[in-house]
């Protein structure tokens, strides 16, 4: 029960983070004219912060608790 | 390789290996050894959202605005972190009430209203219908691009191509042919298709490996990684732009559009809901597909934009369509085998579309269109027919090939005008529409089927203004007036630029107006009156899903009716023979053991109604139930008052739930206390009968002394004082004796006082030598001291290892040898606590004593010749005392050089506070 409760509250806090990195105004700060190792900051970023939301959700609901 | 025959062959070798799968997969179903009950399995059937307009439509989109066109892979990746409530809740409502599609759970939460069901269906199939024709366009496009192999032309397509000639006509009936044999061979109550979620899964695995393929060859065997291709990025001025995330100028709000109807979409179209929701075998496995289906995404995602750089750069000039890019590059390098691939692919992205969005619209259009309107103007008919079935499948069959002519008569309308993402765009607009129906329906119990109606007729008909018809106009089979003066030439009516609003991209500017007329119809008419009797059935129903309550509509049902008129109507959709079957084994399940039940009693009814809603659909499945049954109609407020009652026996069942827990948990705690108990007693009478026998001893020889004082009244004086001495001696042993054992048995049943404090250990044995200094200097002995100042704190009780030392003391004490003895009591430090050893240099003890003096009532020496001189208590309880400190007891001895008892404490837990104070002194 307890453990279904937080693995639930994960999930939303992933949502929520993917909600503010995925739009304006975080999404704005890299969107410019810029490289990172050779590829455009914006695609970088994009990619990053959604590997990194599930990421989360993955360790959210996979992980086994002690 | 790529000549016409082979294409062909690869082709329907292909679609016959689909076809294989799926027959496998129903024929394990068939066997219940289901091959989909797998969260890998799940996760990849959702990925049929992935369709050309990903494998070609991406590579397009993003040539024309760089990261643009990711937002509607970002969009579901959000929904499916709330997908374990969202989804959750959808699957047990589905499953409770064997609701087959999204017409029919709309339908059957606003009171099972056919008007609604018919609405819900009519907007999902125009709405799916452009979205159709994209993968109809696709499909073809890259069959003639295929065809032209070596060289690259774009497919001319021009609207005066007759029907005939038209190649996408014939692709369309293929894909009818398919999906009808596929989907619809035979008539399932549930409307599962585990075969077709087989081969579903299977299909998105090809076009992901696919693309990864092409992906990985134009970025690797073209260029020289994801860095080169980039570079162009900033070294050609053309790229630059697209190296941002708002290339267009639509701003920000196009982008956040995106991702808010996406994420709708991954909910509510047809497709979506039948493999997520319908589909779902297990509801666990919305835990993996939670971040499995995202993480797809993400793949099949990660070349798109090295894709269409390198089709840019590539094709430079030469009027190659960019949602080609996919397909023409490996085509210009000569790689035929990729080519093939990834035609291949992008079949599979457009057959797994196809196949489940039409199956999943072709049993809306029967259960919510055609058998409503069957019902109503054929009642007669149908009545008379004695089995439905097949007459349901021809129905599913005809709604699948009009559903794919339509959308090839979308795609010859408007095709063109359009870029695939722009075309299944309009498509994601219109099913967005089901959102606010949907989700209050689950959380809002106010909603009316009125509200509903008019929220989705008033998004439905905003989203045809502001996107449906221009799409007709850009295409001009509408006055290109329409677009830039407005309906009527009034300006305020332009389709795009609605009462004025501009600045807008036209999907936000349609989500826009499209919500506003949705959720403000759906809320404010909602609002105008309170739910009806079915209505308020309902929203019990579907709001309170996830809280475990039993068949709601059972105890909602009163009236009569006959179980025969029951199953014969179940017969007439199933098949008699189907009825006959699930009827007797509900009875078995029922506790009749024949499998004949004589009454029809309220959940039979109910149960013979889902049935029948799994096949027609619940608002039909009422009707007819009704028109079999004498029902007596319940008034709202005894629908309340049941549905009050039904929720008070909820609560006192939790109540008798919880009560019945807690007296479970007193039991256990009973049962342990009485084995406490029992133990406690072994131990007393383990302790008495040693007693007994000790206490024997000193009771004995007082007793025959005093009885030789009174014998003998002409004893000496000095006799009878030897005597008296002994019986007073011999009393205070039976005494202490006493104490001990009172001593000893407290602490062995945990009954001690103990006063744990922190103390300083030097302090204890300098009290405990200085309580003992008289018997030492009666025996004339030494005691040596070796005590280091300030040693740490250890928690223990002060008086109990007082108790503990004198022990220790006095019995080095009893054997030394008068006049030379030598007691050593040392304090030492160890790594975790501090170790008190006694040492003396008396007769020693045997190896083998050295376990036995530890025992109760043992005393070692030769007992024949020597009066034994303690209790034979005072070790063991000792070693009791230390061991409760968490310390141990033990000796060391070598015969004739004495004894050395020692004991170790640890050290008493560090507290910041105690450790500052130490410090700051």
């Amino acid at each position: 029960m307890h453990r279904r409760v937080l693995a639930g509250d994960r999930l939303v806090a992933a949502f929520l983070i993917g909600c503010v990195l995925f739009n304006y105004p975080l999404l704005s700060l890299f969107d410019r004219h810029t490289q990172i190792f050779g590829i455009p900051l914006v695609f970088a970023y994009v990619f990053f912060a959604w590997a990194a939301v599930i990421a989360v959700m993955a360790w959210a609901v996979e992980r086994r608790f002690k | 390789m790529l000549e016409a025959p082979v294409v062909i062959a690869v082709s329907l070798c292909y679609l016959g290996l689909l076809f294989a799968v799926a027959w496998w997969g129903d024929k394990r179903a068939d066997q219940g050894k289901s091959i989909i009950a797998n969260p890998t399995i799940y996760a990849l059937s959702m990925a049929v959202y992935c369709t050309t307009w990903t494998f070609y439509g991406s590579v397009g989109r993003a040539a024309v605005s760089g990261i643009g066109f990711l937002p509607v892979y970002l969009g579901p990746t959000l929904v499916m972190a709330l997908g374990w409530f969202l989804l959750l809740k959808m699957i047990r409502i589905v499953k409770a009430n064997r609701i087959t599609s999204i017409a029919d759970f709309i339908s059957s939460r606003y009171g099972k209203s056919h008007l609604l069901g018919g609405l819900v269906t009519i907007i999902a199939v125009v709405g799916i219908i452009p979205y159709i024709a994209l993968q109809l366009k696709a499909v073809s496009s890259s069959v003639s691009l295929l065809l032209s192999y070596p060289d690259i032309v774009m497919p001319d397509r021009s609207a005066t191509m007759s029907v005939a000639a038209d190649m996408s006509f014939y692709i369309a009936l293929i894909l009818a042919a398919f999906t009808i044999v596929f989907g619809t061979r035979h008539l399932d109550a549930t409307e599962r298709h585990e075969g077709m979620v087989a081969a579903i899964a299977l299909e998105s695995g090809v076009k992901l490996v696919a693309f990864l393929a092409v992906g990985g060859f134009v970025t690797y065997g073209l260029y020289d990684g994801f860095g080169d291709i980039f570079e162009h990025i900033t070294t050609n001025p053309e790229l630059r732009h697209l190296a941002t995330a708002i290339p267009s100028g639509a701003g920000y709000t196009g982008w956040f559009s995106l991702i808010v109807l996406s994420g709708m979409a991954v909910l509510f179209l047809p497709r979506q809901f039948q493999v997520a929701v319908v589909e779902n075998v297990n509801e666990a496995h919305l835990k993996r597909a939670a971040w499995l289906f995202p993480l797809y995404l993400l793949l099949i995602n990660i070349f798109v934009l090295p894709i269409a750089l390198g089709g840019l750069l590539h094709f430079a000039g030469q009027g190659v369509d960019a949602d080609t890019f996919v397909l023409t590059l490996p085509m210009s390098q000569r790689q035929e085998g990729l080519a093939l691939l990834v035609f291949i692919g992008g079949l599979s992205a457009a057959t797994g579309m196809v196949i489940v969005e039409t199956i999943a619209l072709s049993t809306m259009v029967c259960n919510d269109l055609v058998m409503p309107l069957l019902l109503r103007h054929k009642r007669m008919a149908i009545e008379e027919a004695k089995d439905l079935s097949g007459v349901l499948l021809s129905i599913r069959r005809g709604a699948i090939v009009l559903i794919l002519l339509l959308g090839y008569l979308y795609f010859r309308l408007a095709g063109e005008a359009y870029a695939l993402v722009a075309i299944g765009l309009i498509s994601f607009s219109a099913v967005a529409q089901f959102a606010p129906a949907m989700i209050g329906g689950m959380y809002w119990r106010g909603g009316t089927r009125g509200g509903a109606l008019a929220g989705l007729a008033a998004g439905f008909m905003v989203w045809a203004y502001t996107l449906l018809l221009p799409s007709f106009a850009k295409s001009g089979w509408l006055p290109d007036e329409f677009l830039t003066q407005g309906l009527f030439g009034i300006e305020l009516l332009r389709p795009q630029q609605l009462f004025g609003l501009g600045g807008f991209d036209e999907i936000s500017h349609c989500l826009f107006w499209s919500f506003l007329a949705n959720i403000g119809a759906y809320v404010g008419v909602s609002l105008l009156r309170p739910p009806m009797v079915a209505e308020a059935t309902q929203a019990t129903v579907f709001v309170d899903a996830l809280k475990n309550n039993g068949p709601v509509g059972a105890a909602l049902w009163r009236g009569r009716a006959k179980v025969s008129d029951l199953q014969e109507l179940v017969g007439r959709f199933l098949g008699p023979t189907r009825a006959q079957t699930l009827f007797v084994a509900y009875a078995r399940r029922r506790g009749h053991a024949d499998g004949v039940m004589l009454e029809a009693d309220a959940q039979l009814v109910q149960f013979a109604e889902s049935l029948l809603a799994g096949a027609i659909g619940s608002a039909s499945a009422r009707v007819m139930v009704a028109s079999v049954a004498k029902e007596e109609p319940l008034s709202i407020e005894e629908v309340m008052h049941i549905l009050d009652e039904a929720s008070q026996l909820r609560t006192y069942s939790r109540e008798l739930e919880r009560k019945s827990r807690e007296l479970t948990a007193a039991t256990l705690e009973l049962q342990e206390a009485n084995e406490r108990l029992q133990e406690l007693d072994r131990v007393k009478d383990d302790i008495m009968s040693s007693v007994t026998h000790e206490l024997r001893t000193p009771l004995t020889s007082i007793r025959a002394f005093s009885e030789l004082l009174r014998d003998d009244p002409r004893m000496h004086l000095a006799d009878r004082e030897r005597f008296l001495g002994l019986i007073v001696s011999e009393a205070e042993r039976l005494t202490r004796l006493i104490n001990q054992t009172l001593d000893l048995a407290k602490i062995e049943s945990g009954r001690a006082d103990w006063n744990g404090c922190e103390l300083d250990l030097k302090e204890v044995i300098e009290q405990s030598i200085a309580a003992t200094s008289q018997l030492f200097r009666e025996k004339g002995a030494d005691v040596e001291l070796d005590l280091p100042d300030n040693p740490p704190l250890i928690l223990a009780d002060r008086d109990r290892l007082i108790q503990v030392m004198l022990n220790l003391l006095s019995n080095a004490v009893k054997f030394l040898a008068p006049g030379s003895g030598r007691v050593r009591v040392a304090l030492q430090r160890l790594a975790d606590g501090l170790e008190v050893s006694v040492a003396d240099n008396g007769p020693g003890i045997r190896a083998e004593d050295q376990q036995l003096i530890f025992e109760k009532f043992r005393q070692v020496g030769d007992t024949m010749t020597a009066k034994p001189a303690g209790t034979g208590l005072g070790l063991p309880i000792s070693r009791r005392i230390v061991e409760h400190f968490g310390g141990k007891l033990w000796v060391e001895s070598v015969p004739g050089e004495g004894a050395t008892f020692r004991f170790t404490l640890p050290f008493a837990p560090v507290r910041e506070t105690a450790v500052a104070v130490a410090e700051g002194a």
